[in-house]
């Protein structure tokens, strides 16, 4: 299958290697990769804190970048639910039913990277091997949006060499929420002292998740305690092979202290 | 006392609060200092202060984790609870679209069982009728069941301003109003209390209490009961909130656990109920959806011990003097947007409180107004106007549990985005906020201004220094992130960048 990428904005421009990542694992599947190179950003941020109508203008340039892909395939539950529940109202409300419509029809060839290698490739096993002991934060959109349940778990329990760890209250928000982060910083931060006191309890080395946005908040507070427990993107992880391990992330932590 | 229905399909905004983008056509409904329905600081401010508290945070995270169990345990147990949350969806849906219709129906039928029916605008005038009603009566006093209305108005306030000393019967309200404090959540207003706090406010304040009273919740219970009794057995006059109203029969409902609720619905000789217009059914037959999703949903059980009902008044038999204050207060004006009206749907279960993990870190005062949580988050500020009330929208992650968790599946969280927009649009004058909004907005929509951007953000890692974190002390806004958390050094290269260096031509 010929698969265009969605990096998102914020893996594009921060953790560039996420989307490396998933590129090297979708040809590593037998799939052609393509990567949009007018792609920018969903708008969900824009959205989100309440510029819906500065969105317009960037959702339309997403729905022109990706206008013809069979299928575009995105290391984000967030963007990729943005996208899902987001994009076509934002629109409709602003006027454009054209643009909206195209959206709408560009959001079903859409999928979160988990959803994608179970549901539409059908695999589990993507032969990854990646010899740490790991635990799992599903990130709220991947959660309660898309409903992406266990798929990423179903791919780690199959990947050699990892111990999967269950993080106790795994669906408690992590406090990132985007804006949320910086506008209500304390609240923020107090939830992320309680998401990474669970990360801790499980000892995992790695905390993985879905969303590089949540594990950017996450990781940067791991990080800044020194704790040693690093993020690393699902993406990353299902690329990790014997021969092949992903660029800068198998043995240094991906925001190292 | 004024005669007119509200009827949202003629007069959608008035009266109304001063709503972005339209024209303000009358007084705010529920004005400064009347209405218990905004704080006096920002919520970030608030919440500040709140998450520094200690214990606050072991009551509020001892007592949310709790509920949380009862109610997934209970709402675990109905195989068709998706079906019974749509059909409440529905049944609220409806009743909104000819909510004028039914409440002149709700009215015709309370006068004809006896009772008598007033129509407030606002606080301030729910207040006068009640104070005037009660004063009719020649009572200095009346005991009150729980009820969020008469806390969003200040009723005990007014009340005593005119004299007139209201009796909080609900044991958590007792609490509340013994220890002059406010209520941080709907359902247990003081949560944010543990039982040697409340042991400590029953010996600081309730008068001939045992000296020798323990924290034991039995021996707090039995003081607040002999407290109560008393009260009880001399109140002329009761009031009340209402759980529902159906409007076929005049009949109202409150929904309790305790039974403060019945002995002041029966013992009184009069009898005033304030009620929000949104309370109300059309149909009995549609309290069969929310009499089942509205026990397992707030207290987490699978009936409440005790639900009153009650059509006008009946000779010898209870209050023989019924009078029903129906409150605008801001609903009307929520009725008319498309978006946030879903809000108006609320139960009151306090559902979204308990799942909410800001609401559990920050407690109820935090929100400053009756209302706190995500419900209060979207409520609130509608009821006074956003403007009044703008920080409240932005006090969530927007992580969804409390749309999943609502009984009547209120999208929360689509109501909280909405509610930011018309806050960012009622700008007058250009933010700095909004200004790098809309200069992102113009680079994310061109790719060639946008991989300049890029470009510009790549640059940042010269302020690492070769480390691969962000200096911690960076200028605001950046510090708000980095106070508490490292920012990764921007690499040299974005991914679009490398593979397009990489592979060329090829995508």
């Amino acid at each position: 299958m010929r698969v265009a990428l969605f990096a998102t904005c914020l893996v594009d421009t921060v953790v560039p290697q996420v989307a490396m990542a998933t590129a090297r694992l979708l040809e590593r599947l037998g799939h052609e990769v393509v990567v949009p190179p007018g792609q920018a950003c969903c708008g969900q941020m824009h959205v989100n804190t309440g510029y819906r109508r500065e969105a317009v203008p960037i959702v339309a340039n997403h729905v022109r970048a990706f206008a013809g892909a069979e299928a575009v395939v995105s290391p984000s539950g967030s963007c990729v639910a943005s996208i899902h529940h987001q994009q076509a109202l934002v629109l409709r409300r602003a006027g454009e039913d054209g643009l909206a419509a195209e959206a709408e029809a560009l959001a079903g060839r859409t999928y979160e990277l988990s959803q994608f290698l179970v549901d539409v490739l059908g695999v589990t096993d993507v032969g990854a091997y990646y010899p740490h002991r790991v635990t799992y934060h599903p990130t709220c959109h991947s959660l309660r949006l898309l409903r992406v349940g266990d798929r990423p778990l179903q791919l780690l329990r199959a990947v050699r060499g990892l111990t999967l760890v269950e993080l106790p209250a795994a669906e408690q928000c992590c406090g990132f929420g985007g804006t949320f982060s910086v506008k209500n910083a304390d609240t923020s931060t107090a939830m992320l002292t309680d998401k990474m006191a669970n990360v801790l309890s499980t000892h995992a080395e790695v905390c993985t998740a879905g969303d590089a946005s949540c594990l950017m908040h996450i990781g940067g507070g791991l990080s800044r305690l020194r704790s040693g427990t690093r993020t690393v993107h699902l993406a990353e992880i299902l690329a990790s092979t014997e021969d092949a391990v992903t660029p800068r992330q198998t043995t240094e932590p991906a925001v190292p202290a | 006392m004024t005669t007119t229905p509200v009827r949202p399909g003629e007069t959608p905004l008035a009266p109304g609060a001063p709503r972005s983008g339209t024209t303000f056509l009358g007084l705010p409904t529920a004005p400064r200092g009347v209405g218990h329905l905004r704080g006096d600081r920002p919520f970030p401010e608030a919440a500040r202060d709140a998450l520094r508290d200690g214990q606050l945070r072991a009551n509020l995270g001892h007592a949310t984790s709790t509920i949380r169990a009862k109610r997934a345990k209970v709402v675990g147990e109905v195989p068709d609870w998706e079906q019974l949350r749509q059909a409440g969806k529905a049944l609220k849906a409806s009743t909104m679209a000819r909510l004028d219709e039914h409440l002149v129906e709700l009215e015709r039928q309370v006068a004809a069982r006896g009772g008598t029916v007033h129509w407030a605008r606002d606080a301030d005038e729910a207040n006068a009728i009640v104070t005037r009603l009660v004063q009719a009566t020649g009572a200095d006093e009346v005991v009150k069941v729980k009820s969020m209305a008469t806390q969003e108005i200040g009723l005990n306030e007014a009340l005593e301003s005119a004299g007139i000393t209201a009796h909080e019967t609900d044991l958590a309200e007792l609490i509340v109003q013994l220890g002059d404090d406010a209520p941080s959540h709907i359902l247990v207003p003081a949560i944010h209390k543990n039982r040697a706090e409340i042991r400590e406010i029953f010996l600081r304040t309730m008068p001939g209490v045992d000296p020798e009273l323990t924290d034991e919740p039995r021996r707090l219970a039995m003081a607040a009961r002999k407290h109560l009794r008393e009260r009880f057995l001399r109140a002329r006059v009761a009031i009340s909130g209402a759980n529902f109203a159906v409007a076929e029969t005049g009949t109202l409902a409150v929904v309790e656990s305790e039974g403060n609720g019945r002995m002041c619905l029966t013992l009184p000789q009069t009898l005033i109920t304030v009620m929000g217009i949104e309370k109300l059914v059309p149909t009995w037959r549609d309290l069969e959806v929310f009499l089942q999703l509205l026990p397992r949903s707030s207290t987490g059980e699978r009936m409440n011990p005790y639900t009153s009902m009650w059509s006008g008044v009946t000779p010898g038999d209870g209050p023989q003097e019924f009078h029903l204050v129906l409150l605008d207060n801001g609903r009307t004006a929520v009725l008319a947007d498309e978006v946030g009206r879903e809000a108006l749907h609320c139960i009151r279960c306090s559902a979204c409180l308990n799942v909410c993990p800001v609401y559990e870190r920050t407690g109820g005062h935090s929100y400053g107004s009756v209302y706190p949580g995500p419900i209060g988050a979207v409520l609130s500020p509608q009821l006074t106007g956003v403007e009044d009330n703008a920080s409240l929208p932005y006090a969530s992650s927007l992580c969804g549990a409390c749309y999943d968790a609502c009984p009547v599946a209120i999208d929360i969280p689509s109501i909280l985005v909405h509610l930011r927009a018309e806050h960012v649009e009622a700008q007058q004058r250009t933010t700095p906020e909004a200004a790098a909004f809309r200069l992102l907005s113009r680079a994310m929509s061109n790719p060639r201004l946008w991989h300049l951007t890029q470009r510009a953000a790549s640059l940042g890692r010269f302020l690492a220094r070769g480390k691969p974190t962000m200096p911690a002390a960076l200028p605001p806004p950046a510090s708000a992130w980095t106070r508490s958390r490292d920012l990764p050094a921007p690499p040299r290269e974005t991914f679009v960048q490398q593979w397009t260096r990489e592979r060329g031509g090829r995508s």
